[in-house]
């Protein structure tokens, strides 16, 4: 498992991949038009969004990252045929305490439920714990998001947070759950 | 109609950027009150920076989204602290950041204070849902203000603080709006 040679952004169905300013606004302007897809990996409210807005939003991005220096942004593609599938994100990172924070995202309902976002996220910890040497990671999980909570499972996260009613959605409120993996708890798990 | 603004030991004001910057520059040279207040490593800004900050808020004018205050002490009016609140417009869910930068007035009381008027704010001028903070494990002080004024645990982020080699939990605290309703009408949580 530990070994130098080990491709950080290739899994067994995808890869990580940098931003494509040509083909990924086009593919993102459909998923946002997806109010399910919208609401499950944003607290903001849904909106649909245009291909150019999507550009201005990577722009912003990549600004970001270079002033910031504390996010990391990869695109998920399809091995098979190189298509724009998803987003893994390492976000609010703490250098000095060495926390961040990690969201992915599965965009069409067609890829959904296939196990990238399982890859995704595998890749995910592998590169905050072994490539950034973090110490720990969390998650933010809305109580109506189960795919989530079984993500988190499977992966060894603990329920540290429960923040009560902090969401309000389809007219009712909803818990905020944060959920943090301790990077022993991953060596672990990797080594077992 | 009640007093917002205006506890038993503590009312909250605004305070001309330069006054407030000639305070402000001396209270991260305290590192014990950084640390106790935020979980980043400890800096120091010049007044003249800090100055210029409190000037583009001043500018920026009516933000339905955020709301600063400085705190007064009603005893001898002197300017000891801040508080701002970050509202969530769309979930109704207030976040909290607080300090006491003069630490002769720690442990006094009028972190309490300035906590009751914290969440007397956010639910009846604000019309928050929940109010929401967070705190770190090796400051029980500050914990023991919040949990006065209603707060509940809602549990810790385990080991996320490196202080001194050591690891800290920060320990997240929320109360809602019906709770404090309650509080209110006296009864007891």
């Amino acid at each position: 498992m530990f070994d130098i040679a080990t491709q950080l952004f290739e899994g067994q169905d995808i890869r990580f991949g940098p931003i494509d300013y040509e083909k990924d606004p086009e593919v993102e302007s459909r998923w946002t038009h997806n109010a399910g897809f919208m609401r499950l990996y944003e607290f903001e409210p849904a909106r649909p969004m245009s291909a150019a807005i999507v550009k201005k939003q990577y722009e912003k991005l990549e600004k970001k990252i270079d002033e910031d220096k504390n996010l990391y942004h990869f695109m998920i593609r399809a091995k098979a045929d190189d298509r724009l599938i998803g987003k893994a994100v390492i976000q609010r990172i703490e250098w000095a305490n060495g926390n961040c924070s990690v969201r992915v995202g599965i965009g069409s309902t067609a890829d959904q439920r296939k196990g990238y976002g399982t890859q995704a996220l595998k890749m995910l910890l592998r590169f905050a714990f072994a490539e950034l040497n973090l110490f720990r990671v969390s998650a933010n999980v809305a109580e109506y998001n189960k795919g989530a909570f079984a993500l988190m499972r499977k992966f060894g996260f603990v329920e540290e947070v429960r923040r009560r009613q902090a969401l309000e959605r389809e007219g009712r409120r909803w818990d905020l759950f944060v959920f943090g993996l301790l990077k022993d708890e991953w060596v672990n798990q990797v080594s077992a | 109609m009640r007093d917002l603004f205006r506890g038993e030991l503590v009312r909250l004001t605004s305070e001309e950027p330069d006054a407030r910057a000639r305070i402000e520059v001396r209270w991260p040279l305290d590192t014990e009150f950084h640390r106790l207040a935020d979980g980043d490593p400890a800096e120091l800004t010049s007044q003249k920076k800090l100055k210029e900050e409190f000037e583009k808020r001043a500018e920026g004018g009516f933000t339905p989204e955020r709301y600063f205050f400085c705190v007064r002490t009603l005893d001898d009016d002197k300017h000891i602290g801040f508080l701002s609140l970050w509202l969530d417009l769309i979930h109704g869910d207030v976040m909290v950041g607080v300090g006491i930068g003069e630490r002769d007035y720690w442990g006094k009381g009028y972190g309490t204070d300035l906590m009751k008027l914290c969440l007397q704010y956010a639910f009846m001028e604000l019309n928050a849902h929940r109010v929401s903070l967070g705190v770190l494990e090796y400051n029980p002080r500050a914990m023991r203000a919040y949990e006065r004024a209603g707060f509940r645990l809602e549990g810790c982020t385990r080991k996320d603080l490196l202080r001194e080699g050591k690891r800290f939990d920060s320990l997240w605290m929320g109360i809602l709006r019906e709770e404090w309703l309650q509080q209110q009408n006296g009864v007891k949580p």
